[in-house]
């Protein structure tokens, strides 16, 4: 077992507010982890740590260290849109850009420097295939992304993410605004998508981090209240905490 | 007595929107009588002959047409640019409040005041004479308000998880606001222009000292020709030569023209601002 994405004493904050506190995490390569926990409890905010996404707010400040392979993501030396390719990320919110829906894929690849032709085609192509979506939007290539159902917008998403070549891909609860089927469908391809990818998938859906998930994480107020191999959080939590969010108790 | 007050209420309330109509309606009908009686063919593509009381105002319809153009041309994207900073780059404080506030006060400020300004700035200083240049440039500045707040509302309406999404693939800040910002916003920036467009053809005050002319048979060569404009044309017909009675109706149906072109043009904006909210689907 690879470790890939590791954090050593991590704390955050919004301004005054205490948001992750000491967290300590150790995320292995090519598996699912879920980050579960109720509303509020930093999960997110922990997810956009690992691609840095929380720079984009005021007034955030991290200290700690979050290791990508070893390496500091926070450390002075590094791009961070070379991060931001390396960690892909699909949101909660289905967000596609009004454009195309091979655009929408090519957007990435656009960004880092890579020109129309059929390298750039063949790519685009491949993430579409990998991402399950193939099937329904070959020949229409060129429609609308937003002439698409909630479910395929959500697995355009997660091909524009596959197109950059990440090696780890965060989901930021990624099937909040689906539909059963769609869901399935998503989660499925989270399954598949592991044997290449380190995946890391935020949900407050207990039994979505059941079905899911290789490893769980549990978090509450900003603690990480526990992690371990889903079955063993699931069957035999060491803390109550979890036991008692697991039941129902709270959450 | 409640029920009174609602009676009332209704009545007051459907009474001022039945006098705006017949106002409107009466303005609109007045203006279409008069003006229909000159308007063919000849009279929207022929020069103005016999001292102007006779032939056509096509000079004129050219004109507006060139200032129009000319004024979007500067404006737009000097208005695109201003929005972009003070939505994404400029951080909330005093300095933005204060450009805000300078952009709403150029709104307020009354038209022959650019005109004075048009005419200290660009016909003297800048030395562009009365021309279609300084006309453009001045009737620009005008509308510059116009664009800076339809699109800066346009960029603010671009849901923030389209910027989210450009971030985490590893794009910068200026990749995001030109590859997924702009595009999305762009239909609401376009019809700001139009109707800045439909603006600056109808106004008369800010190319009085800068670009008009009173009486031009040709068309103009360059941009440092000085045109002649459909509202300008009007203000000429009614204040000057000495024969009224052939003048005023050539001046209803510039009129007429001059209505027709901005309620076309603001028709256009509000078409386009119906279908684009119809194709949005975010």
């Amino acid at each position: 077992m690879v470790d890939k994405v590791v954090t050593e004493n991590l704390d955050f904050w919004y301004g005054d507010t205490h948001v992750l506190k000491n967290i300590n995490i150790t995320i292995p390569d090519k598996a699912v982890t879920a980050i579960m926990g109720p509303s509020g409890c930093g999960k997110s905010t922990l997810l956009r740590v690992f691609n840095r996404l929380n720079d984009l707010i005021d007034g955030t400040r991290i200290t700690g260290k979050v290791l990508l392979d070893g390496k500091d993501i926070y450390s002075e030396s590094i791009d961070v849109s070379n991060l931001r390719r390396r960690v892909g990320m699909v949101f909660q919110s289905v967000n596609p850009f009004p454009k195309s829906i091979f655009e929408n894929v090519a957007y990435g690849l656009r960004i880092h420097g890579w020109r129309s032709g059929t390298k750039l085609e063949s790519r685009v192509i491949d993430s579409i295939k990998a991402a399950a979506l193939w099937d329904e939007v070959n020949g229409s290539l060129h429609k609308s992304a937003l002439d698409l159902s909630g479910g395929q917008q959500q697995r355009l998403c997660i091909a524009r993410a596959i197109a950059n070549e990440p090696e780890v891909i965060l989901f930021d609860e990624p099937c909040s605004a689906l539909d059963p089927i769609s869901t399935a469908k998503v989660e499925e391809l989270i399954e598949e998508l592991k044997k290449k990818y380190t995946i890391i998938i935020v949900t407050h859906n207990i039994q979505q981090a059941a079905r899911v998930s290789d490893y769980t994480a549990f978090m509450l107020l900003g603690d990480l209240v526990e992690f371990d191999r889903t079955e063993q959080i699931f069957t035999t939590p060491k803390d109550e905490r979890t036991e008692n969010y697991l039941t129902g108790k709270f959450g | 007595m409640r029920k009174q007050k609602e009676f009332l209420g209704l009545l007051l309330v459907r009474f001022s929107v039945l006098f705006v109509l017949i106002s409107l309606f009466i303005i609109l009908m007045f203006v279409a009588v008069r003006g229909f009686e000159v308007i063919d063919i000849g009279f929207l593509l022929e020069p103005p002959r016999a001292g102007m009381t006779k032939g056509g105002i096509f000079p004129a319809i050219i004109g507006t047409f060139y200032l129009a153009m000319g004024s979007i041309l500067f404006a737009l994207p000097l208005g695109v640019l201003s929005a972009i900073y003070l939505t994404e780059y400029a951080r909330l404080g005093k300095w933005v409040r204060a450009i805000k506030i300078g952009v709403n006060a150029l709104a307020g400020v009354p038209s022959v005041v650019f005109g004075l300004f048009g005419l200290a700035i660009f016909v003297k200083f800048f030395g562009f004479g009365v021309s279609i240049l300084a006309g453009s440039l001045t009737l620009g500045i005008l509308i510059l308000p116009t664009i800076i707040r339809a699109s800066e509302e346009a960029i603010i309406a671009v849901p923030r998880t389209f910027r989210e999404a450009s971030f985490a693939l590893g794009a910068s800040k200026w990749q995001t606001v030109t590859k997924a910002v702009l595009p999305s916003a762009l239909p609401g920036i376009l019809t700001g222009a139009i109707l800045g467009i439909g603006r600056a053809a109808g106004e008369t005050a800010p190319i009085l000292f800068t670009a008009a002319t009173f009486y031009q048979r040709r068309l103009p060569h360059s941009v440092l020709d000085e045109v002649m404009a459909l509202p300008y044309h009007i203000y000429a017909l009614m204040t000057e030569g000495t024969k009224p009675e052939f003048q005023v109706p050539i001046a209803y149906g510039t009129a007429l023209v001059l209505l027709l072109l901005v309620l076309g043009i603001n028709l256009a904006a509000i078409i386009l601002r119906t279908r684009i909210r119809r194709a949005k689907k975010w």
